[in-house]
């Protein structure tokens, strides 16, 4: 097992060895480690002619990130990537594991796709205890993706744009499907600003405390003519709204299905009452399109809107409730009633010959990330979980973890001796976007000039308004893992 | 190349229990050859997601030609091996294993089974003396945070905790077994308190605890003020909200409310192993 991360997290102690890399570099160390596996001739030639295109120009495309090059810009010493790249390369199987770390970066799509030119090169993709993983931070991402709640996608990833797709589910809801994508979240408080986006329904989300650059994302939101929340708690974000439904705790109080990292459909099931007035969701989506004029909703269960799902979803198909109910969770695709799941995807690629077309290389540049470090800003600031705690806290914070440390600002050794600052000293931290208060916490393990924090506690510190309001124009995630900031000792800048 | 590789087809080998032919795949234990012929066998220290460390007893068998008795748990089956588990060694044996750990610690609270085969084998631990005078059961629980309590008077030193934090599930090493003879016990580092030591909280050792020694801080105080009732409890199988993995949680509840995660062993995403926010983090569906 080998951890890259730019700090020594858990897992980069557990494992074998650590690749501390400066924050922002993923792509350059992945075209690094392409680099040296052609150059080792470690390729899979067998797997990368039969199954996929663009070898040749990624081959030339790489080859300027040797690994002397990789070094200088990663931080990385060229014989960890070297020992890497070869133990990846000549591995029976392998697989590459990553959370938001690789996404949250204006880059985070092309930080994924230059992880995928790794596989492909070592043909590490679609066999059993081969391929690429990303590890899900919340217990229905995945489901949510599944089940079409994102702006270009009906259930089962099928294409909005898909005019035979589209039909099967205006036959079945007995309504039309506009054709056009819609917007993803980050377009979506662009077009508050723009003043298009007029009425917002948060479902179960903080956005209020969670989003980066947050001061922007809350006058946004007070821009609004109406919102309406609903949640189990009565959130930031709720405090802000017109409206709040109280809602079922999903995974104590409803029943329901939930997908997890490994597409595994997985049944949740309800072990007490929700309290006082709160509803369960489906309740109030279908009294909610009733006051909106629609008909015939009725109460439907959760096995009966599965049941509907699945005559709509072709990798749902053969999913029925009461295989969930009887195998203990069933991975996608699962397109028959025979059929078990799907351990692994892409399996395609090794028949013989490929099944469809063939998988390409993508020749990905790497790009530092938006918010540049100058002399006024000079660290770099990342963010990220502690175990014990989830998010915005909503959760989690309302047990009591005798690990918990609460929200402190982690700075290297070094650093804080230059900054002149101890462990516990309250400090003034400062961004392009905002300024706050936090205390001091020293991480001997910390690379000189990265910070980090945890943002488990909007109410002690609120770190949002220090994050990057740079965003992936491709996913539209925002760059929360690369923020530049400056650190002031709280008597000077009362000196000043 | 699609299909799940399967491994190379083990052989079968072929041994009597109690008198029947009995055939296992090799790498089989006689405790697997036992549960496979319906034979029930008592267990302390084993279970099914954690490495045999043999060190009960409870589940010992006769094995013709063997010089002593041998822990199912742990012993291969063999070819020709001819096995005999209800012999008078055997029965003699274990109520004798029973007698002296229930004389040397409190195994009131502990698993049902515990208590069922004490009947079934008549043991009566007051033939070893008055327990009273025993160090290990003259504690009082440690109680070091709000999730964990540590009752070590009724700690029988089956490992199980340690195994558990260490390398068959969390791999955290918090604990180990300190100290000698009547001195023994399950220690962190320097005997630190819980919170100052390498633990996690992740509960694993708590659900592997066969005798309440290790327990939710939830349920010692339910039982300490006479609430706990496990008649009037329903356990719902749900997934954990906090992260992708999926791991599944059996929520025990009483009068509407949590009292206890449990996870199930059988279950192939984690084994029965959580972490601290699966085990610990229910407490927002109750307040």
């Amino acid at each position: 097992m080998w951890a890259v991360d730019p700090r020594r997290s858990a897992s980069a102690r557990f494992a074998d060895a650590w690749l501390g890399l400066n924050v922002g570099t993923d792509i350059a160390l992945a075209n690094g480690v392409a680099r040296e596996i052609i150059a080792a001739d470690m390729v899979n030639r067998e797997f990368v002619d039969r199954a996929t295109i663009g070898y040749e120009e990624f081959a030339a495309f790489v080859d300027e990130w040797t690994l002397e090059r990789t070094e200088e810009v990663t931080g990385v010493p060229a014989r960890g990537i070297r020992e890497m790249a070869h133990a990846y390369a000549t591995a029976p199987t392998a697989q590459i594991l990553w959370t938001l770390g690789i996404t949250e970066h204006h880059t985070g799509v092309d930080n994924v796709l230059s992880l995928c030119n790794l596989s492909l090169l070592t043909g590490h993709i679609g066999r059993w205890g081969s391929g690429l993983c990303p590890l899900r931070g919340q217990n229905n991402v995945q489901g949510g993706g599944d089940m079409g709640a994102l702006p270009n996608k009906l259930p089962g990833f099928q294409d909005i744009g898909d005019g035979e797709a589209r039909a099967r589910f205006e036959a079945t809801y007995g309504t039309a499907i506009p054709a056009e994508n819609g917007w993803n979240l980050t377009e979506m408080f662009e077009a508050m600003g723009r003043d298009e986006l007029k009425a917002l329904w948060v479902i179960g989300e903080n956005p209020a405390d969670s989003e980066a650059d947050v001061n922007h994302a809350r006058r946004l939101l007070g821009r609004l003519d109406v919102m309406v929340v609903q949640d189990v708690f009565m959130t930031r974000t709720a405090e802000m709204a017109d409206v709040v439904l109280p809602a079922a705790l999903g995974w104590v109080e409803s029943d329901g299905t939930v997908t997890s990292s490994e597409r595994r459909v997985q049944r949740t099931r309800a072990a007490i009452p929700p309290p006082g007035l709160a509803r369960q969701e489906i309740d109030i989506v279908a009294e909610m399109a009733e006051r909106m004029g629609a008909t015939g909703w009725g109460r439907p269960t959760a096995g009966e809107l599965w049941e509907e799902l699945r005559t709509l979803s072709p990798m749902h198909a053969g999913m029925s409730w009461e295989r969930i109910e009887v195998e203990g969770g069933i991975q996608w695709p699962c397109p028959d009633d025979d059929h078990p799941g799907s351990p692994f995807l892409h399996g395609r690629l090794w028949e013989n010959p490929v099944g469809g077309r063939p998988a390409p290389f993508s020749c990905v540049q790497w790009r530092p990330p938006i918010d540049e470090l100058t002399e006024e800003f000079p660290l770099r600031l990342t963010t990220g979980r502690a175990l014990d705690s989830y998010n915005t806290g909503v959760q989690s914070g309302r047990y009591n973890s005798p690990i918990r440390s609460g929200e402190a600002l982690e700075l290297s050794t070094a650093d804080a001796i230059a900054l002149g600052v101890q462990a516990g000293e309250l400090v003034s931290v400062s961004s392009r976007r905002g300024s706050i208060e936090m205390t001091v916490a020293i991480d001997a393990t910390l690379q000189a000039g990265l910070a980090f924090t945890t943002f488990h506690f909007p109410d002690l510190a609120d770190v949002n308004q220090l994050t990057s309001d740079a965003y992936d124009p491709k996913s539209g995630t925002a760059e929360f893992k690369a923020a530049a900031i400056r650190v002031d000792k709280l008597e000077a800048r009362a000196d000043a | 190349m699609n299909d799940i590789p399967v491994s190379t087809p083990r052989r079968l080998v072929e041994l009597t229990i109690d008198g029947g032919t009995v055939r296992v795949p090799e790498g089989s234990t006689i405790l697997d050859a036992c549960r496979q012929e319906g034979i029930d066998t008592p267990t302390l220290c084993w279970a099914e997601n954690l490495t045999p460390v043999n060190v009960c007893r409870v589940c010992v068998v006769e094995v013709e030609n063997s010089r002593v008795l041998v822990p199912s748990c742990s012993r291969a089956a063999e070819d020709g091996m001819v096995v005999a588990t209800d012999s008078e060694k055997v029965r003699t044996s274990r109520k004798m294993v029973y007698e002296l750990l229930a004389s040397s610690v409190d195994l009131d609270r502990a698993d049902a089974e515990v208590h069922a085969w004490m009947d079934h084998y008549g043991a009566d631990p007051s033939r070893m003396g008055d327990r009273g005078d025993i160090a290990t059961v003259a504690q009082r629980p440690k109680v070091q945070d709000d999730l964990y309590v540590r009752d070590y008077e009724r700690c029988i030193l089956c490992y199980k905790c340690v195994e558990a934090c260490g390398e068959d599930a969390q791999h955290t090493f918090a604990i180990a077994a300190a100290g000698r003879g009547f001195d023994a016990h399950i220690s962190t580092e320097f005997d630190v308190t819980l919170p100052d030591s390498a633990c996690v909280y992740c509960g694993n050792c708590i659900g592997v605890c066969p005798t309440g020694a290790l327990v939710f801080k939830t349920e010692h105080d339910m039982r300490e003020e006479g609430s706990w009732d496990e008649e009037a409890q329903s356990v719902t199988t749900t997934v954990c909200t906090f992260c992708g993995v999926g791991c599944n949680l059996e929520l025990h509840v009483q009068e509407e409310q949590i009292v206890k995660v449990t996870s199930p062993t059988d279950h192939s995403v984690t084994n029965g192993h959580l972490c601290i926010k699966g085990r610990f983090g229910w407490q927002h569906a109750q307040s």
